[in-house]
């Protein structure tokens, strides 16, 4: 029901594939969202940039009551990662045994499937996290 | 400004209200909080309504019109407000600010939500749209596991027990059991609430408030005219708004929610009073956790010492500051877009002493605590017996 269509996936396309976030020149902050602002600083002078691409988990959890997208899919875990630069983002965990996760564990960036539109519609990709083995 | 002053309240019963359309139920709390006051319908100007999501819900916009039509006051004006959970906190904001200005003398405000007509995952993908889609959502994030990652760091920070966040649920639960509206009136144990399925760990079912079904509504007017329509009007003293990120991830700290800082201080600082004045408190426990942090945000005591708040009883009725006793939304439920005035709804009873077995004793000044999504807006609203 909130599947995202064609339009949204394209938009935001390369910068989920690459891992490009933007990056403020004045401050040095940098965001996995596009922005032409600064929350921080509330300059406009920011640019994109690849973010890290390895980083450590700030918290986690294990999504048991599953929404409607994912109703074919078991548990699965979800963190916030915080990349070597300090930049933080949401995403999957995989290839981690839930015993093994805490919060401080390295971690470093997959390419992954995250969806699809409808049996006939597109595939759309994006980061995931593993351990760093 | 003008002083504003609350003439009448009612609440819809909260629950699974299969049987009830969103009209049906928002009328049903209109016409309770005209027949607390007994006011003339035509005396009332304006309808201003939270709602979080009719849309998704039951496929309906435009709630405004089709509200102040079945009310019966239509044309007057009537517009709906939406902050996710903080709807109708967002809604008597400007209510309030609608009455201070001088723009009207009586108004409506209301909150609606109906959210049981859709099974209970695409309740769980609606309220995603809470938070970031494109930055969350998208890659699998969930409403009950962005309070899930906020409770595991708070845990990991200060020490905070699993135990301490079933607590909120038991005193909450044994709150909701004293109140007829409330969708579960039973208590729960400690055990019960570490034993129930998980949602998003660490939290389990009974750490989450419910889905539900249920409106509530006040009457407000200027201050001057209240005594007109009631012999025990009460007053707003203080009202504040606040904001954080949208997104979690964009926070340095994600036990720290700034919009209920910044909301609360406003408050505070217009009402001329400080946290320990408080006497009784409606707070936004959507998620256990999420009353652990508002302890410490809205001042009632340190960083990181919610845990032992709740541990050494501080928040029970009977206790130095009594928290959610009308079950919180927890108990008493939580149909998303009518808490915040349902939350108002509870501090009038107790200040006027209504509140039957669970009325605090001696309550002076009582505060209301809305959050929407994570934290990523806030509404606080102090209000007294007496004028400022
Ligand atoms: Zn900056």
């Amino acid at each position: 029901m909130s599947k995202p269509t064609s339009p949204r996936i394209w938009q935001l396309a390369e910068r989920r594939y690459r891992l490009i976030g933007t990056k403020c020149k004045n401050c040095g902050k940098s965001f996995i969202s596009p922005r032409k602002i600064c929350p921080n600083c509330k300059s406009m002078d920011l640019e994109d940039i690849l973010l890290p691409r390895k980083g450590k988990i700030y918290s986690y959890t294990i999504i048991n009551a599953l929404p409607s997208e994912r109703e074919n899919y078991g548990p699965y875990i979800m963190a916030i990662v915080e990349l070597e630069n300090g930049c933080k983002l949401t995403a999957e965990i995989v290839d981690c045994k839930i015993e093994d996760l805490k919060i401080g564990m390295p971690v470093e960036l997959t390419f992954r499937k995250i969806g699809e539109e409808s049996e006939s519609g597109i595939i759309y990709y994006g980061y995931k996290f593993r351990p760093i083995s | 400004m003008r002083d504003v002053a609350i003439i009448g309240v009612g609440m819809s019963k909260f629950g699974e209200l299969w049987d009830k359309q969103l009209r049906d139920i928002f009328i049903e709390a209109a016409i309770e909080a005209i027949n607390d006051c007994k006011i003339d319908l035509k005396d009332i100007q304006a309808l201003f309504i939270g709602n979080y999501s009719a849309g998704t819900w039951v496929q309906q916009e435009h709630l405004g019109p089709l509200l102040v039509d079945y009310l019966g006051i239509s044309p007057k004006p009537a517009m709906r407000i939406e902050s996710a959970c903080a709807s109708s906190g967002a809604a008597f904001y400007i209510a309030y600010m609608a009455i201070a200005s001088g723009l009207y003398d009586i108004v409506m405000v209301g909150g609606v939500e109906k959210m049981t007509d859709v099974p209970t995952e695409d309740s769980t993908t609606f309220l995603a749209s809470a938070a970031d889609r494109e930055w969350e959502a998208f890659f699998g994030m969930t409403f009950p596991g962005l309070f899930a990652l906020m409770a595991r760091r708070h845990m990991y920070q200060y020490g905070t027990k699993r135990e301490q966040l079933a607590m909120v649920s038991v005193k909450n639960h044994k709150n909701g059991s004293k109140n007829p509206k409330a969708q579960f009136q039973r208590e729960v144990t400690i055990d019960e609430v570490l034993n129930s399925p998980i949602v998003a760990d660490p939290l389990t079912l009974l750490d989450c408030s419910p889905i539900s079904d249920g409106a509530a509504a006040c009457i407000l007017c200027s201050s001057d005219i209240a005594k007109k329509y009631t012999d025990t009007p009460i007053y707003v003293l203080g009202s504040g708004q606040g904001t954080d990120t949208i997104a979690l991830h964009d926070r340095e700290d994600i036990t720290i929610m700034k919009s209920t800082i910044e909301a609360s201080r406003k408050a505070y600082s217009f009402a001329h009073l400080e946290p320990k004045d408080i006497d009784v408190a409606e707070v936004h426990d959507c998620f256990t956790i999420a009353e652990i942090i508002e302890y410490e945000d809205l001042g009632f005591c340190k960083k990181g010492e919610g845990g032992k708040m709740i541990e050494n009883g501080e928040t029970e009725i009977g206790g130095r500051i009594p928290i959610n006793t009308s079950g919180g939304l927890k108990s008493k439920g939580h149909p998303v877009g009518a808490t915040g005035v349902a939350q108002v709804c509870e501090i009038v009873y107790q200040l006027r002493g209504e509140a039957g077995k669970r009325q605090v004793s001696n309550a002076e000044i009582g505060l209301t605590h809305n959050i929407g999504g994570s934290g990523s807006s806030c509404y606080v609203h102090i209000f007294g017996r007496k004028k400022r």
